[in-house]
């Protein structure tokens, strides 16, 4: 079998290739994103045998990919894990309606918060949705989930969660790779009524989905990622679950005393736990981001025999990613002696890039609101939340995508002047027009500066689904042209970019102000690429 | 074998570039690999590291136990001293000499020196100077690498071929530039 060294991230783009995946749809977001880029740089979706572009936003990409599995082939939408926050809605109802062709859904979520917002658990959405999910721990299980996830979602008829965190999105290892199946042919399914969720037919539906949940559990109960090891020493039990049994393994090199439950697909495989509460003393629960397991474990009024432990109890920290010496604190093995912090090395924070345009655009609207005590710019998702640090300092708020002409809005509409949206090409597309058009249909007072780098940069430099024509989609959302204003984000240009901002928060109503200039890693990736296709040496 | 190493530099510095050499060089001789790296915010210019596990038996976690790293290898004297309580007692720390000061509170160069001098092991390295010498300013990287690999446990020889392998896209001209460069940083580390 032939070896590659993947991402956690890669080898499932590559499992759901081999799995007969005929479309892929996504975001980007970190950790997310080398999902779809893996796909889109195979040979299957270069030739187009495997639809990947870039979806507007999350919601977009999953109800496209429902509309695939609809149409009988399989499908996959990515996104992190706030990602799933914005397609809640198809994600919630998609369980109801079910699956056809098999569909996926892969969300990566970032405990420590190394590049988010919050470290919520995907795990608690399939409570919401009943949906199953698949924890892969490793690469190797990353690169087999696909086919159990397609296999499963065509047998039950019902969408499949795919739960992936930072360290195994992001961490390399050799897999080998499988047989490739062949995708499906188009087919609708047979009782097609089952996709319109009136409250008559979705109340059916509901029934329904209660009446997989017992093969659901059968299927989490002996899924090839699940598994019991007894041993001798049942004063305790430990539960691991996804990636935080390899820290187990780690931390106990290898000697297990004590009985194991690896878990690997939800729902929580019940027969399982219920063994280990009946023949062990106390329970020790690891997981990687919300205590999902322990908290259930533990019950209400908690449970004392067994004990349960976990991030809930103290044994491990109630925040933040795992790693082999926490785990092995919490079971009582020895760490190793650490050599001191030094305290030399000061933090080094993601800066903006010598040369990036958000320098000169954070700079013009530093100066145009100087004299504004009261001004606030409500800042969006992206590089330039980057100018909330020194020097700029300029963004007063960042909660979520889109979000910044929403919150200029309401706080407006409360009186504040002059509000400010501070919003990039993308998100903009992604989630920031119906904002845009609630301004418009509410003759807003609000100055919404759209940075157009012409790219997605914070992810990496994904094509922008705004595809620089921001003039013209506010002026078809309805504000007035005359208020429509284009800039040039460069130092050359400052004073006159000063002067149009300064006009347009001086409106009394909605206007719009593009800073316009391609993010220069784009731009010199792009460089890079003509000169290498010219023949040259770069 | 077994090393556990942890790379240090800062955003747009290479060393994914350098992680994916080592990785290359793991899967060509068979050996188990797990690498995790950062990616997104943190590349712009911030703090970038990478734990690269190499084994020939079973590797568990994706993540190097704090104390117990065989090497750090840095490409910037600070991050170098930002992952000690990483090492093993033992342990050898191989960094660039030359600081990357993209923030204002710097600190003082020769302090960040002279504290890695007081680890047991270490070897620093001219490593711009070196790629200067090889042909490039941005094959500093690869003199990184080429001084790290007589404490990575494979054979340099192997390291080189995986460089090849890596840069294969890129021409000849660039390959043998990195080459060089690998053989240089290699040639600094011997002597000490």
């Amino acid at each position: 079998m032939p070896t590659r060294v993947l991402l956690g991230d890669e080898a499932l783009a590559q499992g759901a290739i081999d799995a007969g995946l005929s479309g892929a749809y996504a975001y980007p977001g970190t950790p997310s994103t080398e999902i779809t880029e893996y796909v889109q740089h195979s040979p299957e979706g270069k030739d187009g045998q495997v639809r990947c572009q870039w979806s507007a936003n999350e919601k977009t990409a999953l109800e496209a990919a429902i509309g695939m599995s609809f149409a009988g082939k399989r499908a996959m939408a990515s996104m992190k894990h706030v990602g799933l926050n914005v397609a809640a809605d198809p994600f919630v109802n998609a369980a109801l309606v079910g699956a056809n062709g098999g569909l996926m859904i892969n969300v990566a979520d970032d405990p420590s918060m190394h590049s988010s917002q919050n470290e919520q658990d995907t795990r608690v959405y399939t409570d919401l949705a009943l949906m199953p999910c698949i924890e892969p721990a490793t690469q190797a299980e990353a690169y087999a989930a696909p086919a159990m996830a397609f296999d499963l979602s065509e047998r039950l008829e019902i969408p499949v969660l795919v739960r992936l965190t930072t360290r195994l999105a992001h961490s390399r290892a050799t897999i080998e790779t499988g047989a490739k199946r062949d995708q499906n042919e188009f087919h609708l399914p047979e009782d097609e009524r089952r996709y319109i969720l009136l409250p008559a037919i979705a109340r059916g539906r509901y029934e329904e989905l209660l009446a997989k949940q017992p093969d659901l559990l059968k299927a989490s109960e002996t899924s090839a990622f699940t598994h019991y090891t007894d041993a001798e020493d049942r004063s305790l039990g430990i539960i691991a679950c996804g990636i935080a049994y390899n820290y187990l393994m780690e931390a106990t090199g290898g000697e297990h005393p004590h009985p194991i439950l690896k878990i690997g697909q939800y729902p929580i495989p019940q027969a399982h736990i219920e063994r280990m509460v009946a023949e062990c003393d106390a329970i020790l629960v690891v997981e990687e981001g919300y205590p999902y397991v322990e908290e259930k474990l533990r019950g209400l009024p908690a449970r004392t025999e067994p004990q349960i432990r976990g991030r809930l109890s103290g044994h491990l920290p109630r925040t933040g990613e795992l790693n082999p010496q926490l785990v092995a604190h919490a079971l009582g093995i020895e760490t190793p002696k650490l050599r001191p912090t030094s305290s030399i090395p000061a933090p080094r924070p993601p800066a903006l890039c010598p040369g990036c345009p958000h320098i000169d655009t954070a700079n013009a609207l530093k100066e145009a609101l100087s004299d504004q005590p009261n001004g606030r710019v409500f800042g969006d998702i992206g590089c330039y939340t980057l100018s909330a640090l020194p020097p700029y300092e300029v963004v007063d708020t960042c909660v979520e995508m889109g979000g910044s002409i929403t919150l200029a809005k309401g706080s407006a509409d409360a009186g504040l002047h002059p509000a400010v949206a501070l919003i990039g090409d993308s998100t903009f597309a992604h989630s920031g027009m119906a904002g845009l058009l609630d301004c418009v249909n509410d003759d807003s007072s609000v100055t919404i500066l759209i940075v157009d780098n012409l790219t997605t940069a914070m992810t990496g430099g994904q094509e922008s689904s705004a595809r620089n024509r921001l003039a013209t989609l506010c002026a078809g959302i309805g504000v007035d042209e005359a208020h429509i204003r284009v800039i040039q984000p460069l130092p050359n240009q400052h004073e006159a970019n000063v002067a149009v901002l300064r006009e347009e928060m001086a409106f009394n109503g909605p206007s719009v102000v593009i800073a316009e200039r391609e993010c220069i890693q784009t731009a010199r990736r792009k460089a890079r690429a003509k000169k290498a296709s010219s023949g040259g040496t770069a | 074998m077994k090393k556990d190493i942890i790379l240090a530099g800062v955003g747009g510095q290479g060393l994914l570039a350098l992680a994916g050499v080592l990785g290359e060089a793991a899967r060509s001789q068979k050996l188990q690999l797990k690498q995790a790296e950062v990616h997104g915010m943190a590349q712009r210019g911030g703090v970038v590291q990478s734990h690269v596990r190499l084994s020939d038996e079973t590797i568990h976690s994706d993540l190097v136990w704090e104390g117990t790293a065989d090497l750090i290898l840095a490409l910037e004297p600070m991050e170098a001293l930002r992952y000690v309580p990483f090492l093993d007692a033992e342990g050898m720390v191989v960094s660039n000499d030359a600081p990357f000061a993209n923030i204002p509170d710097y600190p003082d160069t020769d302090s960040i020196l002279t504290e890695i001098r007081e680890l047991p092991q270490y070897r620093l390295i001219d490593a711009a100077g070196l790629a200067k010498e090889a042909g490039a300013l941005q094959a500093a990287n690869m003199v990184m690498l080429g001084a790290g690999a007589p404490y990575i446990g494979l054979d340099p020889e192997v390291l080189i071929d995986s460089v090849r392998v890596f840069f294969a896209s890129k021409g000849d001209a660039i390959i043998e530039t990195n080459v060089k460069a690998f053989r240089l940083g290699m040639a600094a580390s011997q002597e000490g």
